[in-house]
């Protein structure tokens, strides 16, 4: 199916260049997408949505000018490249000619999400939600949100690129909370990929069990001890940790602007040899994968960490251009009321060679963070802060309470350096990750890692 | 009541990429009539058409300029007590229709809920100044020097090493309802933010502001002033360190309290109470916090940037107090929720936009101002911690259970002055403690669009945890 024929594509940014500029660019989508959720034992939220659209950028030296509009009729696309031309103040460019967009080799779907019957996907709530129950009678609340989406991409430019992706992501999430007598705890699980149905046909309810038995957990968990303290760090969603306080400053937008602790130090070690980091959305079936980026790239992997030593920054076509190297396919927008910037994909920590038990005897009293709520960082000084939603003490050696109201106050390169151990069971989580108020899926993940010393800001006295 | 405006065709045309002010009336009844036409028992639609702008720039330059249409349909549909819900961007009779025709069948996967319909009663708040009429004079030259001004303004303050983004930005729009019992309504708003980010110091001691101003037009917009705060914000912090552990009083700036009462208003929304997922649930006339602490829900002061003449579901919106006399006064209800409790709706049903159905939500959200300024509250608090700004707010709180720990950055509080910069701390308590402890309320209040919309002032709480070194 293609959205916008390349004698229109080329038309389009004829008028868009008008005026002058470097590069143009026609980014054109159509989205539909299907969600339903669970609560309270009620099935409830049913909606489906369908979006066309289309963004036409055109890049000036340093500056950027864009439009976007609601539709992809010829005439939108053009009165949309003549407002945008308007703010340019050069003469004419002519673009390379444009043939039919080649199609990015996409990722495999099996059952297509949305020739699934809506009544099984409502079915698929109910079961979760009688399985998070009966896992314990402390349970109290159950929600259960399903979503899927399709996204058509197409992007011409003036270089003469015309490429296109079909993306299909499924999506499945949990959250649970657990009462006993005045306390009120919540667990949550996620599972998502970017693929199709198949992705919840094998055990789905492990989702909600899992959310379930965090959240009574949690019913016995202690106050959070404050200090500095080792801290292990769980395996998949764990990985939020990495991106928020390293990946976000290995964006080259944030580089080029000196907004980030690691400009100025490709080449340099920055962590210990044994750490390796990547930046991957070629990794079939991964939530932050795609064909392309939103540029038209190709996703690749990309070794930003190599033995410690800090390898590459996260390039979009602008930023690249300035640096004088390739697009690493970190191009990224939300959709196409959103202009591309520098984004992660997949971001994690390469295994290692010891196992996360190894990792954990070795501490006599530390924290153990499985899962986070949440987190932030400032770019410019690698700040960070992290809610642990899910956290238990270490003691001799041992796992031993669940912890609450933990938090990881930090520095990224602090925290990179002080890694002292990375097991071997790498796992790739899902999130939506926000930056300039635009979110995206993005994988985040890692194998068990430990770090010798972090603040923990708790509630214990 | 009155409807806000029955039809837009009178709206001055707007500019730019959008089609103009096209009349949304027509397309919101085409679809409650196809919804009706598919098998609905009752329909809803929500129409809305909107353009904007946007301006970064970055080192004396544009970095980019942006101008952007939009336009969307919503519908509800109902059968019988089950709801479903769909959006498209095809306003065409034959997208509306689509769109209309694919909420009824959304409906049939839904369970019964007994509470699920439309408003029995519905209509607009006599209100209106949601849109400046002088908001069309300003070319986009004009904007673009209000945001360089914004970014000059901030790099002039001494001690800014840069201005890491100067950003403006505004919409005009228009939003039309209609539904099946008959009620057709529709208004017109405008808005205008800008921002910066300023950065002082370098290397391990840089630190970083934010400035932020927001109005009706850009002419609401200080240039001197949000580029000035950004930068003091910054320059503020420089040389900042951890400061030791303990239990202090802790006053919170503007931006800090916005945040925290923003967050404290979204969970008495009536769905989070009725569904267990709200600390305050049962706690009606209770005291909860401070007297010294008046809270309201306003949908209807001019200035509020989420004011509006009807909620997502074509209820009047209204003024309702949460906070008076240290008790809470009321949950915020939609419709549903307050048939379930058998209670009236007090105007809350909001969307985040055509594609998403209404559910409760707060609209702005007001402290009502006392009497000291910012210097008095430090000599209240005598030896404390002054916070600027908080992060990891919506992970470090428990909704459900009230326990926070956030990270934090600003300044201590020293024989009753401001004193040295602290940062990487946390600060702990719990949410009921924490409003229960407020002593005084600054003077200053100031609308802040973090944590929804609020206009808050700085905040003194008796005691708080803090854990630095």
């Amino acid at each position: 199916m293609t959205l916008v024929e390349p004698d229109i594509a080329a038309r389009v940014l004829e008028g868009a260049l008008v005026r002058g500029g470097d590069l143009a660019e026609l980014y054109a989508e159509s989205r539909r997408g299907f969600s339903l959720s669970l609560d309270d034992g009620r099935v409830e939220r049913p909606q489906s949505g369908r979006e066309r659209g289309a963004c036409i950028r055109v890049v000036k030296g340093e500056s950027t000018y864009y439009g976007y509009v609601d539709g992809v009729d010829e005439s939108d696309l053009l009165r949309v490249a003549q407002s945008v031309a308007q703010a340019l103040r050069g003469d004419e460019r002519r673009p390379a000619g444009l043939s039919a967009a080649t199609a990015a080799e996409s990722h495999p779907v099996r059952t297509r999400p949305e020739e699934v019957e809506a009544a099984r996907k409502a079915d698929l709530l109910r079961t979760c939600d009688e399985r998070a129950r009966a896992a314990g009678a402390e349970v109290s609340q159950v929600r259960i949100g399903y979503g899927e989406s399709r996204r058509l991409v197409e992007v011409y430019n003036s270089g003469g690129r015309a490429a296109s992706d079909d993306r299909t992501r499924v999506r499945l999430s949990a959250q649970v909370v657990a009462r006993r007598d005045g306390r009120v705890e919540t667990g949550t699980e996620t599972r998502g990929g970017h693929a199709g149905w198949e992705l919840l046909e094998s055990d789905p309810d492990e989702v909600a069990v899992s959310a379930a038995r965090k959240a009574l957990a949690l019913l016995d968990a202690v106050d959070a001890p404050t200090g500095r303290l080792p801290v292990v760090v769980g395996n998949g969603f764990g990985g939020v940790l990495l991106h928020e306080a390293v990946g976000h400053g290995l964006e080259a937008d944030a580089v080029q602007k000196r907004a980030s602790v690691y400009a100025g130090r490709l080449g340099e070690q920055v962590a210990p040899e044994l750490v390796t980091a990547y930046d991957d959305g070629r990794r079939e079936g991964d939530w932050g994968s795609d064909g392309i980026d939103d540029e038209g790239t190709p996703t690749r992997r990309t070794t930003v960490i190599e033995e410690g030593r800090l390898s590459s920054y996260l390039y979009d076509l602008l930023r690249a251009r300035r640096d004088g190297v390739d697009s690493t396919g970190n191009g990224r927008r939300e959709s196409f009321r959103h202009p591309p910037m520098p984004r992660m994909t997949n971001t994690f920590f390469a295994p290692g060679e010891a196992t996360p038990e190894e990792l954990i005897s070795e501490v006599e009293r530390g924290l153990y963070a499985v899962s986070f709520g949440g987190g932030q960082v400032e770019p410019a000084t690698g700040e960070f802060v992290f809610g642990v939603s899910e956290g238990y003490l270490i003691e001799g050696g041992r796992v031993t309470a669940p912890v609450r109201g933990a938090t990881l106050v930090g520095n990224g390169l602090e925290a990179l350096r002080a890694i002292d151990g990375v097991a071997g069971d790498l796992e790739i989580a899902t999130g939506y990750c926000g930056k300039a108020g635009q979110s995206v899926p993005a994988g985040v993940g890692q194998p068990h890692v430990r770090i010798r010393e972090l603040t923990v800001g708790g509630t214990a006295a | 009541m009155r409807a806000a405006r029955t039809s837009a065709a009178d709206a001055p045309a707007a500019a730019g990429v959008g089609r103009g002010v096209v009349n949304l009336a027509a397309p919101s009844r085409r679809a409650v009539e196809a919804a009706l036409a598919a098998g609905a028992s009752d329909a809803e639609a929500w129409v809305e058409e909107s353009t904007s702008r946007r301006v970064r720039v970055y080192d004396g330059r544009v970095e980019s300029l942006s101008d952007a249409g939009g336009r969307g349909v919503g519908v509800r549909a109902f059968v019988g007590a089950r709801a479903g819900y769909a959006y498209g961007t095809d306003l065409s009779d034959r997208g509306v229709s689509e769109v209309a025709a694919a909420a009824r069948e959304a409906a049939e996967v839904a369970d019964e809920d007994e509470h699920a319909g439309l408003p029995g009663e519905f209509g607009a708040a006599a209100v209106d100044g949601f849109a400046s009429g002088e908001f069309g004079a300003w070319s986009t030259e004009r904007k673009v020097e209000l945001t360089l001004a914004v970014e000059r303004a901030a790099r002039a303050r001494k001690g800014v090493t840069q201005v890491e983004s100067a950003v403006y930005s505004d919409a005009e729009g228009t939003v039309a309802i209609a539904n099946s019992r008959g009620f057709a309504a529709d208004y017109s708003s405008t808005q205008a933010w800008a921002y910066a980010s300023a950065f002082a110091g370098e290397g391990a001691e840089l630190m970083t502001g934010l400035g932020v101003g927001l109005g009706r037009d850009p002419a609401a917009l200080d240039a001197e002033r949000i580029g000035g705060e950004a930068a003091e914000r910054a320059v503020a912090l420089v040389g900042a360190r951890q400061p030791r552990s303990g239990r202090c009083p802790v006053l919170l700036d503007a931006f800090v309290a916005a945040s925290f009462v923003g967050f404290v208003a979204g969970m008495l929304s009536a769905d989070a109470v009725q569904r267990g997922r709200s600390l305050f649930a049962g706690r009606e006339g209770d005291e909860v916090a401070d007297p010294a602490l008046a809270v309201a829900d306003d949908g209807i002061d001019p200035e509020g940037p989420a004011s509006a003449p009807f909620d997502g579901e074509g209820s009047p919106t209204r003024r309702t107090p949460l906070l008076g006399d240290g008790r809470l006064l009321t949950f915020l209800f939609d419709v549903r929720t307050a048939r379930k409790a058998g209670r009236a709706t007090t105007g809350n049903a909001r969307r985040g936009s055509y594609r998403s159905p209404p559910s409760v939500a707060t609209t702005n959200v007001i402290v009502e101002p006392g009497t000291e300024d910012l210097e008095g509250l430090a000599r209240l608090a005598g030896d404390g911690l002054y916070v600027t700004d908080v992060a990891g707010l919506h992970s470090g709180v428990n909704p459900v259970s009230g326990t926070l720990s956030v990270g934090a950055s600003g300044r201590l509080i020293e024989n009753g002055e401001l004193a040295a910069p602290v940062r990487e701390l946390t600060i702990a308590s719990d949410l009921v403690s924490m409003l229960g402890a407020v002593q005084a309320v600054g003077a200053e209040a100031r609308w802040v669009p973090f944590g929804g919309s609020v206009k808050a002032p700085p905040l003194l709480v008796g005691e708080m945890s803090v854990s630095g070194s």
